[in-house]
């Protein structure tokens, strides 16, 4: 018997309209767990390196995490991989909800897509009754609309839909899958649309069993308590009125204007009454005491949910206040599209505008006002009208179409993909390594565990240490309470601490666990209810596998070094390993390319950012290294292959 | 206590709909502590608690299952509350044919909650110790009520007079005098 997961794959062929359920190996969950980790394996060995994401043969992947459906509370988010056209690499994307949970409990760990449909469809998953069904009714039906539809028509409120709005049936880049006021970004809703796959609802009452149950449940209860009653994880920011922070340091527009005095008290009381006001309550995803979603009805506007930094990007895209973005978060909610690259997208135009690159002419019957403007934008981009259609590639792509200087306007993207708008001064060490090698697209699916900044007293830092749990090593507490100066870290430190972060949250990503109860929390305040010193054990009460703290980490260890494989047989390299030039003011190339040499080389990969044959192996993956070296991105004398250029199969 | 009244125990789970998220940690923990053996697998669906989620309407109604019932309504009541609209089955907790709701997935048997009173029984049903909100707390009231004696029955008297309801009276005493008139030949 399987425990924790189901041990079986639904494989869905959209072009030739065929359903599988397929069991899988337990060796794969050994290995690379669940959710993102095997998923990575199967975009490795089912997609060529050379498919084209638009091609009926990339494929999308939703998976559930190991740990979905069992008693660990906040194991709810739910993994979409797959190709995108944006950056031509790994789409990795999460949305929170329930639809994870009720995909197990119909038993299935994943659902694996293939091919096109030849007209808009929706898959009903209903325990072992699967069903492609036509969903031309949908069409430009809005994403929570249709949740609500399919409900009405399946005549069961308990289904879960999972669908994109019509920017994701128009194929534009930055389209979203959404759920239940959750929202799947990172360039996998354009995917979706492309196979004409409008939605998928699931329905499941069947059994998920447990290894060693009663000590599961017991230590989940002990974990679902501490969650409920602390303050050190879930979403600060949906409680919190002072949002000073972003406003003053981030910047507006099209990434480009600092407002460092933008917050006023004034400000704040009206905010918070614009929100209390429209705010119907805070919500929470499947078995998570944490309420980390707001819920807003403004007047003539569709109901949304926001959390996080979700509610600042449209107006500081646009220069307005916060009602802007509660006017328009709704409509663009119901349309699927991604809260962070969309107001870039919309304001990259603006500036291309007032720039003269672009002209009236290519914005006829445009408003003046800047409200009027964004959700002009808005409408364009999803039908793909006009400007629109141009702007629907993102900014990266969209630049280029353009031409005529507008590249130097894309000014805010690594690896094609639009970045958190932050401009600083002085270059900081983690933060440069993680810009520059993340391949989960977006700062804050790297960072998190090691806090951003340095307490400024010795017992402030003597203090913080001493409960600090979640720790896999005594020299992370060594480095904190060193710690004095941001930017004044030994090298060393910063590959341990880089390279911390980033486990917590590829193993988040395969478990199905959320990072504000842990990879994103751990930086502001330490607290986190998940770390690498318990995860082990629940995995082991869950799946009945051997785990512990050295297995656990290779593990992670392994899953990362794979999506780097799978990154790099579609030509990337570490001249795409550059965070945007204006991200710091003071920039030292000397310093950040030897720190990246630094940090390939404690990661086990060579000077192009390659991982070698002796790190792979060591690693179970001779098989990938293997593969590299067929295609000659690997030569059996590494040294020779570092620093010259590697075979380009694909520009990105 | 006054003559002729007895005390009884009035548990109450206590349902603040405002403070409900919609998390379903109570439909997880109910499914995993009447699992057989206790907590060796998870299956909402078999909850003895649901929450009905609407989230297009903010509609979050964790409701309890009661009894059996074989037909559903001939109709309904629509409950406006705060400007929303609450169908009358959002508050019903009856296992009843018109949705899933506390029907054994694989048997297709009623479920009904029982405080989770079974051996030994939990100080707080499993449902409020788990929700973190406090959308649900638990309650124990004691109510005094009048002592009705109760009339001791027997087995024949029972089994005759359900036969009585079924066939009427004339049927059953032709059947008895029958049913004599062969025993004494």
């Amino acid at each position: 018997m399987r425990y924790a997961e189901t041990g079986f794959s639904l494989e869905i062929d959209l072009s030739r309209g065929s359903i599988e359920k397929v069991e899988t190996d337990p060796r794969d969950t050994e290995l690379y767990l669940g959710g993102q980790g095997i998923a990575a394996k199967i975009l490795f060995e089912r997609v060529p390196a050379d498919v084209d994401p638009f091609s009926p043969e990339n494929l999308l992947i939703f998976s559930t995490g190991l740990l979905h459906g069992t008693p660990a509370p906040a194991a709810n988010r739910t993994v979409v991989n797959t190709f995108s056209p944006q950056t031509n690499l790994m789409s990795h994307s999460l949305f929170g909800g329930f639809f994870g949970p009720e995909l197990k409990y119909a038993g299935y760990d994943r659902i694996i897509i293939r091919g096109k449909a030849p007209d808009l469809v929706y898959l009903y998953i209903h325990n072992d009754k699967v069903e492609i069904r036509d969903a031309t009714h949908l069409r430009g039906k809005g994403t929570t609309e249709t949740g609500d539809l399919l409900k009405r028509e399946l005549k069961d409120q308990k289904v879960q839909v999972a669908a994109i709005g019509l920017a994701g049936e128009n194929r534009v880049y930055m389209a979203s899958i959404d759920h239940n006021h959750a929202s799947a970004a990172r360039g996998v809703g354009v995917i979706m649309g492309d196979k004409r796959l409008k939605a998928i609802a699931v329905r499941g009452t069947k059994d998920l069993n447990i290894a060693r149950p009663a000590e599961l449940f017991d230590m989940c209860q002990r974990i679902h308590k501490k969650m409920a009653e602390s303050t050190g994880c879930g979403d600060w920011m949906a409680v919190d009125e002072d949002d000073s922070f972003h406003h003053n340091h981030f910047a507006w527009g099209n990434a480009r204007t600092r407002r460092k005095d933008f917050w006023s008290k004034e400000l704040q009381e009206r905010w918070t009454r614009w929100k209390y006001d429209h705010m119907d309550r805070q919500t929470g995803c499947y078995n998570c005491p944490k309420t980390c979603r707001n819920v807003i009805k403004w007047p003539g506007r569709p109901r949304f949910g926001y959390k996080c930094f979700g509610k600042d990007t449209y107006h500081m895209a646009a220069f307005l206040e916060l009602d802007f973005s509660y006017e328009i978060l709704g409509v663009a909610q119901e349309y699927g599209v991604d809260s962070y690259a969309t107001p870039q997208v919309m304001a990259f135009a603006l500036e291309l505008l007032e720039a003269g690159i672009l002209t009236d002419k290519d914005f006829p019957d445009m408003p003046a006002d800047s409200r009027g403007r964004f959700f002009y934008l808005l409408e364009k981009i999803v039908r793909r009208e006009g400007i629109g259609d141009v702007l629907a590639d993102s900014v990266s792509r969209a630049a280029k179409r353009i031409g005529n200087g507008a590249e130097a306007y894309d000014h805010n993207t690594t690896k094609k993909f639009e970045q958190v708008p932050i401009k600083l001064g002085k270059v900081n060490p983690a933060f440069f390594l993680m810009i520059a090698t993340g391949e989960k697209m977006n700062i804050t699916q790297i960072e998190g565990s090691f806090p951003q900044d340095p307490l400024p007293t010795l017992e402030q830092r003597e203090e913080f240490v001493s409960h600090w749990e979640a720790v896999p090593d005594a020299k992370f507490k060594k480095y904190f309470l060193e710690w004095e100066k941001r930017n004044d870290i030994s090298d060393e430190a910063t590959c341990d601490i880089v390279d911390w972060n980033e486990a917590m949250h590829y193993i988040d990503d395969s478990l199905g666990t959320c990072g504000f109860v842990s990879s994103f929390r751990g930086q502001f305040g330490g607290d986190v209810p998940y770390h690498i010193n318990n995860l082990p054990q629940i995995i082991s009460l869950a799946t009945g596998m051997e785990m512990d703290k050295a297995k656990l980490w290779k593990n992670f260890q392994r899953i990362r070094t794979l999506v780097r494989a799978v990154n790099v047989r579609r030509g990337l390299r570490r001249k795409d390993e550059r965070p945007p030039e204006d991200h710091w003011a003071v920039r030292d190339e000397k310093y950040e390319q030897e720190l990246l040499s630094k940090y390939y080389g404690f990661k086990g990969w060579n000077s192009e950012g390659i991982p070698t044959r002796q790190a792979l192996e060591r690693l179970d993956l001779g098989y990938v290294a293997d593969d590299l070296e067929q295609r000659g991105i690997l030569t059996a004398d590494e040294s020779a292959s570092a620093g010259k250029p590697s075979a380009e199969k694909a520009t990105i | 206590m006054k003559a002729g009244l007895t005390t009884k125990t009035v548990k109450e789970i206590k349902v603040d709909i405002d403070k409900c998220t919609g998390c379903r940690a109570c439909e997880m923990a109910c499914s995993a502590y009447h699992a057989h053996p206790r907590y060796s697998s998870i299956n909402p669906a078999k909850s003895r608690i649901r929450v009905v989620a609407d989230e297009i309407n903010d509609e979050y109604v964790p409701i309890r299952a009661g009894d059996y019932t074989p037909s559903e309504c001939n109709g309904r009541h629509i409950y406006t509350i705060g400007g929303k609209d609450y169908s009358e089955c959002s508050f019903c907790g009856a296992s009843c044919p018109s949705r899933d709701y506390f029907i054994e997935p694989d048997s297709g048997l009623p479920l009904k909650c029982d405080m989770c009173e079974s051996v030994p029984p939990l100080a707080e049903p499993m449902c409020v110790q788990v929700c973190g909100t406090d959308a649900l707390t638990y309650v124990e009231r004691e109510v005094e009520r009048e002592e009705k004696p109760q009339k001791k029955r027997g087995q024949i008297e029972i089994g005759l007079e359900s036969l009585v309801n079924q066939y009427g009276i004339e049927a059953v005493i032709d059947s008895l005098n029958q049913m004599s008139k062969v025993q004494r030949r």
